[in-house]
């Protein structure tokens, strides 16, 4: 619907002023646009810059996994410039694909690819996952936490270690439960099992739970309400899922990454560009649902050691790097 | 493996169990009547989805209940006309119905709640809450049996409970009720509960896709227990056992000793049907009237 809705407005958009003003575009991963997680950041971040700028957008949700080179190819050739896509999981299409409209930018998150007309948006997901692992360390009365991924990829596991890390130095006695929901994509979207994880995780004395695993951590967090202990939300700021629930968010600027692409427009400049602890690209939520639960030592605490982290003094550990973790196991 | 961990495994397999449970015996009943049924996972979804939105609408979970049922009824009965006053091939009709409800819930959903396909979260009234077996508090110091009836037995929402009493009640029905039409509507009502069951006692609201491929485990519990009833109730709990263990590879790890694949322990269920079916373990002869239009004779 407002895929169509975009189509006319752009065709009429056209025809006012000629072929010079190009849309941008934004392609939704499977975990689907309302995912309250990763895809939803990317949304916000296109809709702050319609609001802002009074442009408009073209945006298409992905259905299954076979469209991903139809949809990437569709919105190139109806003209969209740049057209930005969310996940690592387009970089294998949009090797092949970029090529094939040089005149057109591409802005890819979560994945580097490297072609003339594309734009790497890269994470420190280790960064954040370091921090809120340090408050879920110091929040965690039973000395153990949990980690729910979703699909296991390198990029999940990433998360994870840099979680265990900040676990292990709140507390260095702590146990951290690692689960991943499953390994195909269909991982991203199962609230059933990661609520059932998550109970399993209670069950072997967890108290805090951290789900990175986009639409499945919607069923994490359930489960942990429920179960009245806390989680950890990830991407997008989730304190307010559950409120006094949820100890804190990992945030991941997603949407600073597309409102950036957006702006830039035909512009946009190729390469790499690195959104780290240091540029805010990656950080911890805080807000007026999770107040009460976070004490002033903890904040200290975790401020103290970002501090550290921007400076180059604290070094986290990136699980892809060399594909080994220091303080857990895959 | 220690004692809580085997009772937390065996509390997490009857919640899983129980979709699969209601599923079977839905199937069972289609089945034994000479209707196959390969919808049995539409019928949940689209159970699910309503039973999510109008408890959600209303803020009460019995009528979510209830438009659950409804909605897998209504499946059900396209899937009675299609294939028994119209004749037509049974799995067929299953199979276009399962992506009808596929496309239809998100659809749908997203047209009322505009939260791309989801339903929103469940609170309070709106949802089955775990209920408290009486005793259950007091007789947790007694050793062994105590915990098991407090941590495995206690705790669940009322539906797990109907789940298991549906076993008894579905033996003694299928011993006196042979009208197809019959079997079909009870197949949508148990569908509708599997279907509510999931949105509403599981979960906190519909999600895409939610019943994630339960109805064809179910088709293949129905099997494993050679379309009868009591022994559903232990296939069922046993595939929902393998459920269980898949999220715990830790367990399994330290009982075999030998890492295990947690996709193996996913298709389990699957292969154990396979080998049943290759007639290794008894035979599974399915009901004779099975998949043939039915013309009454005069």
């Amino acid at each position: 619907m407002t895929f169509m809705k975009s189509l006319l407005g752009a065709s009429a958009m056209a025809l006012a002023a000629g072929a010079a003003l190009a849309e941008p575009a934004i392609i939704f991963d499977l975990g689907g646009k309302f995912d309250k997680s990763f895809n939803e950041a990317a949304f916000n971040g296109a809709t702050k810059w319609a609001t802002e700028t009074g442009g408009t957008f073209k945006e298409l949700e992905m259905q299954s996994e076979a469209q991903r080179e139809q949809a990437l190819r569709r919105m190139a050739e109806s003209g969209a410039n740049p057209v930005v896509m969310t996940g690592f999981a387009f970089g294998d299409v949009l090797n092949t694909v970029a090529p094939d409209f040089p005149d057109t930018k591409f802005a890819i998150i979560d994945m580097v690819v490297d072609q003339p007309n594309v734009k790497s948006v890269v994470f420190t997901e280790h960064e954040g996952s370091y921090l809120v692992g340090m408050m879920a360390g110091l929040a965690s009365k039973t000395g153990t936490v949990g980690f729910i991924g979703g699909m296991d990829i390198p990029l999940i596991r990433r998360f994870g270690c840099g979680y265990a890390q900040g676990v292990m130095a709140a507390n260095p006695a702590a146990k951290v439960v690692l689960n991943m929901t499953g390994t195909t994509p269909a991982a991203w979207n199962d609230p059933v099992k990661g609520a059932e994880l998550a109970k399993g995780q209670k069950a072997q004395g967890a108290d805090v739970i951290y789900a990175a695993a986009g639409g499945t951590g919607v069923g994490v967090l359930q489960a942990a309400a429920d179960e009245g202990i806390l989680s950890i939300g990830v991407d997008s700021n989730q304190n307010g899922m559950h409120p006094g629930q949820v100890l804190t968010s990992m945030l991941k600027r997603v949407d600073v990454a597309v409102y950036n692409a957006f702006m830039e427009g035909v512009d946009l400049k190729p390469g790499i560009n690195v959104l780290d602890l240091k540029a805010d690209g990656v950080g911890y939520a805080m807000d007026d649902n999770n107040a009460a639960l976070v004490t002033p030592e903890m904040k200290a605490a975790v401020d103290a050691a970002a501090e550290k982290i921007k400076s180059g003094e604290l070094v986290v550990h990136d699980y892809m790097s060399d594909n080994t973790c220091p303080a857990a196991t895959f | 493996m220690d004692y809580a961990t085997l009772l937390q495994l065996l509390d997490s397999t009857l919640r899983l169990a129980t979709p699969l449970l209601l599923a079977c015996l839905a199937g069972l009943f289609s089945e034994r009547s000479g209707i196959f049924d390969i919808g049995l996972e539409g019928k949940m979804l689209a159970a699910a989805m309503a039973s999510g939105a109008v408890a959600f609408l209303t803020g009460s979970v019995w009528l979510g209940l209830l438009a659950g049922i409804g909605a897998s009824l209504i499946f059900a009965a396209i899937h009675g006309i299609a294939s028994i006053t119209f004749r037509g091939n049974q799995l067929i009709s299953g199979v276009a119905l399962n992506f009808l409800a596929s496309g239809l819930t998100v659809l749908i959903a997203q047209a009322m709640f505009g939260q791309g396909g989801r339903t929103p979260p469940l609170e309070g009234a709106a949802r089955f809450n775990p209920i408290t077996l009486p005793f259950a508090e007091s007789v947790q110091g007694v050793p062994i049996l105590g915990p098991l009836y407090y941590e495995v037995i206690s705790g669940h929402s009322i539906l797990v409970y109907a789940a298991i009493a549906l076993v008894p009640i579905s033996w003694w029905v299928l011993n006196r009720v042979g009208l197809r039409f019959a079997a079909v509507a009870i197949t949508g009502i148990l569908c509708g509960l599997a279907g509510a069951y999931m949105a509403t006692a599981l979960q906190a609201g519909f999600g895409r896709e939610m019943t994630a491929g339960r109805g064809y485990i179910a088709l293949a519990a129905l099997i494993f227990a050679k379309w009868r009833p009591v022994p559903a109730l232990w296939a069922c709990l046993l595939f929902g056992f393998f459920q269980a263990l898949a999220l715990r590879p830790d367990v399994v790890e330290a009982v075999v000793r030998v890492k295990v694949p947690v996709p193996f322990l996913d298709a389990l269920p699957y292969i154990l049907t396979v080998i049943v079916l290759a007639g290794f373990i008894g035979k599974a002869i399915p009901p004779r009237a099975g998949g043939e239009p039915y013309v009454k004779e005069r």
